[in-house]
């Protein structure tokens, strides 16, 4: 009888990739969801533009590196890639935007670094990065939500405006963006950024019709959304909770810090936690295992500086959003920071 | 230390970080009573079934043994005997496959059983308090015992530990998913299990013995408990299912919350543990008189008809286990010995039960799949949080890849205990224990290597230094001896000079150089072939003697100062001549009929007629490069000569004699 042989062990906890990134996908939904209802259908539409560029991307350079196309796209990081970018860009950016993000992420900073598992950038956040340095004006026309609109918008407008510029009946988008008032609105963390600048307070600048009672309209719903997918993700064992947690507890630290030494032009804790990309970064983002740290302590202390350069770019700093750069350079202090947070292995050094 | 006895008698424990849940797989096999197999055709017992040396071999083939007797005696340090597993004739011993990753062949004892299960002769003990510590240990060692779960390490060395032991840990956890013989065992002989401990008690006197066991064998546990009643120094421990809890290392952890130092052994911690079947040995080898030749092996698997664990007598076949416990094979079967997670793959089921068999394993392709194709690496670090010792396998993986050694050391690679859980949750099916075993191999071989270099470099340089010393000695003897010659001498010399000069020395070089050559390829021949081949001898004999020529002719060169003496030594060379070409002829003749019958006889002769030959040829090389080179050469050599070739020939015949007196035909 003619055996196989095979080296041990010979279990396997059917754990895989593609699992986990399905998972990863799945975990964005609840926040998806609220986008979609707060921004608009637009959000699906660069949803299935970023699905589909970075699918051809990563097939044309698997072609190109003679690999197996399905292997790479079956193994669901690409997409994955491509939904965190799809989620992070105003949902009516016009459709070069997201072609150009997903072959920056895809071609550049993934597979140019050697593929999955060699890219020492995180590829969505550097792709966002690009284009909100390349294209500042596309990158930052968040619309308001929808109940703010003076124009209800349509699956049909929307899809003309990201590939023409304009709708069927001729608005352009910064028309578009327009609400009730007349007022072009920016995103909430621009808003209050500005209005400091100005000289008002918080509360003051909270007056406007773009805040909620804690931040931003619409803006709490997606973080919730997020935290939602998160608490999952962590409930699955797909992400450890080192990296959310110090990540959430440094800026909610770091917010409740600046408003107690100055209350009057610090938004405080809840602000910070539901405003812009925290939710989306501390659970989709930092957690990325590729360019995150990988040990325990690392994690931690990864996390904790995300948090901190949250708060000191969103405060100091020339962007209304830091979440990008935060984790960017981190990314590049991880090398660094996994060398030094080698844990202790059993029967080495001082023992209890 | 009293805290601490407090708290391990109040039941805590201390997790181990990292481990795994892998499906537990052990109702199948642990629901029924331990059988016994009917005795098979044959039985195959490898000599090493142990970490150290195997025993000399007392049997022969052809031999009756019966059951229980020793076929090996313990030699060296660290060698256990094996044992008759039945009665019945040895068939053979011959390599055979051995129960090991590799399958390389072990010697092994094979036996024909004659289905009479006839025991040898038993020593036992009834009351252990009347036999003393060496005695103890004695009996231990001759019944072969070496630990039974896993590494083998014999037995009667760790209970002979000068180390004070606190703690005596019985490991009786058994995490390895499928396998269920210490479950049994415990359950049928916690009686005989407990009588073990008592008897490592008695040896090691250890403040504490703890069993740990894992929660998910309650009845063992219960079993173990009431057994242990009556010793109050004897804890049963129920520890959390999670694997490697069985970990020697880990279990030490849980019970004791004390690590073994990197590279250090319990003991130097003052603990020391036993697999519970290796206790049950003990007690069966004390109370019985029986050596080890059975053990429990659990039969499981979903290609197996009635999963279950037996008493196998080892070296009972693979096979025959399969066979009685029914197995319908699937395509691409894979039959493991050991568990899914530490346990290797048999190329083939003709292989003996060895001490260390604990399970043998036929799974499908649905409850444990096959492995899938490696993918890529994505740090996701899941390896790290299951690895029991707090090991980095990811980045541990990336410098196995890329065979950076170094970083693998610095990473604790030897610290690895291959417990296969950082694989087992590998998202990307990566074969990390593989890469590691990989890597020890190769860093143990390059170690090595190195230690090799090491010795060799010494060497060179010690002969470098040796030479450099002699030709410096050799140097100052030049400078110094001219001062000593009387202007008598120095004439003397030019006269030699002078002498030897017309005649050319080349050829006197070049002959010695030939004949060195000659020389160092016949012994290399003869460190090749154990016949050396006789031309060439004959040719070495040919030059040895046209060396012998020149050296006459020399000496006739040197003629004006002939003595008498001088014709002596000249007659005896002519003699010594004519006895090499005797032998030379002789020697061709015998490379034609290598048969003949005055072989031997001629043989010697011409041995000691080359021998003379030889002599008097390094004499005349010796000579002529010294006349050539050395001009400070006595010029009345002859005297001196004569005396030499008279003492070569006295020393051959002597040979000769003692030759002969050494063999008698």
């Amino acid at each position: 009888m003619k055996l196989t042989m095979a080296s041990s062990p010979h279990n396997h906890s059917q754990k895989s990739l593609s699992k986990m990134m399905l998972s990863v996908i799945a975990a964005c939904i609840p926040g998806f969801i609220a986008q979609v209802i707060f921004f608009g259908t637009g959000v699906i539409i660069q949803l299935v533009l970023a699905l589909i560029c970075v699918s051809v991307f990563e097939a044309i350079i698997m072609v190109l590196r003679k690999r197996s196309i399905f292997a790479a796209l079956s193994d669901g990081s690409a997409w994955l890639t491509g939904v965190l970018l799809a989620l992070s860009i105003p949902p009516l950016a016009p459709w070069w935007v997201i072609v150009i993000g997903s072959f920056f992420a895809i071609v550049m900073v993934k597979q140019l670094y050697g593929g999955l598992g060699f890219n020492l950038f995180n590829p969505a956040m550097a792709a966002y990065v690009l284009l909100l340095v390349s294209f500042p004006v596309q990158m930052t026309a968040w619309m308001p939500v929808t109940e703010l609109l003076s124009q209800p918008t349509t699956l049909a407008q929307q899809l003309s405006i990201i590939f023409h510029n304009f709708t069927s009946t001729g608005f352009s988008l910064e028309q578009m963006r327009t609400t009730v008032d007349g007022m072009t609105m920016a995103t909430p963390l621009d808003t209050i950024k500005t209005d400091i600048a100005h000289g008002l307070t918080v509360t003051e600048s909270m007056q406007k019709p773009i805040f909620g009672e804690w931040a931003g309209l619409g803006w709490v719903w997606v973080n919730l959304g997020f935290l939602l997918g998160g608490v999952y993700l962590l409930k699955s064992k797909i992400i450890n909770w080192h990296i959310p947690i110090s990540m959430l507890v440094s800026l909610a630290l770091c917010s409740a810090i600046g408003y107690v030494a100055n209350p009057g032009t610090e938004p405080g804790i809840i602000f910070h936690l539901f405003s812009g990309a925290t939710m989306l970064g501390a659970f989709f983002i930092a957690t990325d295992p590729v360019s995150a740290s990988t040990t325990n302590k690392g994690r931690l202390i990864y996390g904790a500086i995300i948090g901190l350069l949250i708060y000191l770019i969103r405060t100091f700093g020339g962007y209304p959003d830091a979440l990008a750069f935060s984790v960017l350079l981190l990314n590049m202090a991880v090398p660094l920071i996994d060398y030094y947070t080698q844990p202790r292995t059993y029967g080495h050094g001082e023992v209890k | 230390m009293e805290k601490l006895l407090e708290q391990i008698k109040h039941g805590t424990v201390w997790p181990f970080p990292g481990g795994v849940h892998p499906p537990q797989q052990k109702s199948q096999s642990n629901s029924e009573k331990i059988t016994r197999l009917p005795l098979p055709d044959k039985l195959v017992v490898p000599l090493k079934q142990h970490i150290g040396a195997h025993g000399k071999l007392i049997v022969d083939k052809g031999d009756y043994v019966q059951k229980g007797q020793a076929l090996t005696s313990p030699t060296a340090n660290w060698s256990v005997p094996v044992h008759a597993p039945t009665s019945g004739t040895i068939l053979e011993i011959a390599p055979s496959p051995s129960a090991h990753p590799s399958a390389l062949p072990e010697l092994s004892v094979i036996i024909k059983p004659d289905g009479k299960d006839t025991w040898c002769q038993r020593q036992q003990v009834s009351n252990i308090k009347t036999i003393d510590h060496d005695e103890l240990i004695n009996i231990i060692h001759q019944a072969g015992i070496s630990g039974m779960g896993g590494a083998g390490f014999p037995t009667y060395v760790k209970a002979n530990t000068d180390k004070k032991i606190d703690f005596f840990i019985v490991n009786a956890v058994e995490c390895e998913p499928y396998i269920t013989a210490d479950d049994v065992l415990m359950r049928e002989h916690a009686v005989e299990v407990v009588q073990g401990i008592e008897i490592m008690q008695q040896l090691l006197q250890p403040t504490l013995c703890i069993v740990g066991i894992e929660d998910n064998k309650p009845q063992a546990i219960s079993a173990m408990q009431k057994a242990a009643e009556h010793n109050e120094h004897i804890i049963i421990q129920s520890v959390p299912t999670v694997y490697p809890s069985g970990g020697e290392k880990q279990l030490i952890k849980l019970l004791t919350n004390q690590e073994v130092p990197s590279g250090g052994i319990p003991a130097d911690i003052g603990v020391l543990v036993h697999n519970t079947g290796t206790l049950f040995a003990i007690q069966q080898a004390v109370y019985e008189g029986k050596p080890l030749i059975e053990r429990v092996v659990t039969v499981t698997g979903n290609t197996i008809h009635k999963p279950g664990n037996v008493w196998a007598l080892l070296g009972t076949e693979i096979k025959h286990l399969l066979d009685c416990q029914g197995f319908s094979p699937v395509p691409q079967q894979r039959v493991v010995m050991g568990g899914p997670m530490m346990g290797f793959t048999l190329p083939t089921v003709r292989i003996g039960v060895v001490k260390t068999t604990n399970c043998i394993l036929a799974p499908d392709h649905n409850e444990l799949a096959e492995p899938g194709d490696e993918k890529a690496c994505i740090r996701c670090s899941a390896c790290a949080d299951a690895c029991p010792v707090s090991l980095l396998p990811q980045q541990m993986q990336w410098f196995a890849k890329s065979k950076e050694y170094e970083k693998l050391q610095e990473h604790n690679l030897f610290d690895c205990i291959e417990c296969g859980a950082c694989s087992y949750v590998c998202p990307s099916e990566i074969p990390l224990v593989q890469y590691y075993r990989v890597a020890k191999v190769e860093i143990k071989e390059q170690q090595a290597d190195k230690i090799k270099a090491d010795r060799a470099k010494e060497r060179f340089d010690a002969r470098k230094e040796r030479l450099e010393r002699e030709q410096a000695e050799r140097q100052n003897r030049h400078k110094r001896k001219p001062t000593t010659k009387s202007a008598d001498e120095k004439q003397k010399v030019a006269d030699a000079l002078a002498r030897v000069k017309p005649k050319s020395d080349k050829d006197g070089e070049k002959s010695a150089v030939a004949a060195a050559i000659a020389r160092a390829k016949a012994k290399k021949q003869q460190g090749e072939q154990l016949e050396p081949d006789n031309s060439d001898v004959a040719k070495e004999r040919a030059i040895r003697k046209q060396q012998a020529r020149q050296y006459k002719e020399e000496k006739e060169s040197q003629g004006s100062s002939e003595s008498t003496d001088d014709k002596k030594s000249a007659v005896a060379a002519a003699i010594a001549r004519a006895k090499a070409k005797k032998a030379a002829q002789q020697n061709s003749a015998e490379s034609q009929d290598e048969n003949t019958d005055s072989a031997p006889v001629d043989d010697k002769k011409a041995a000691v007629a080359a021998a003379i030959a030889r002599a008097k040829a390094k004499k005349a090389a010796q000579q002529n490069s010294t006349e050539s080179q050395d001009e400070n050469t006595d010029s009345s050599p002859a005297d001196d000569k004569k005396a030499a070739v008279a003492a070569a020939i006295a020393r051959a015949k002597e040979k000769k004699r003692q030759k002969e007196g050494n063999n008698p035909s």
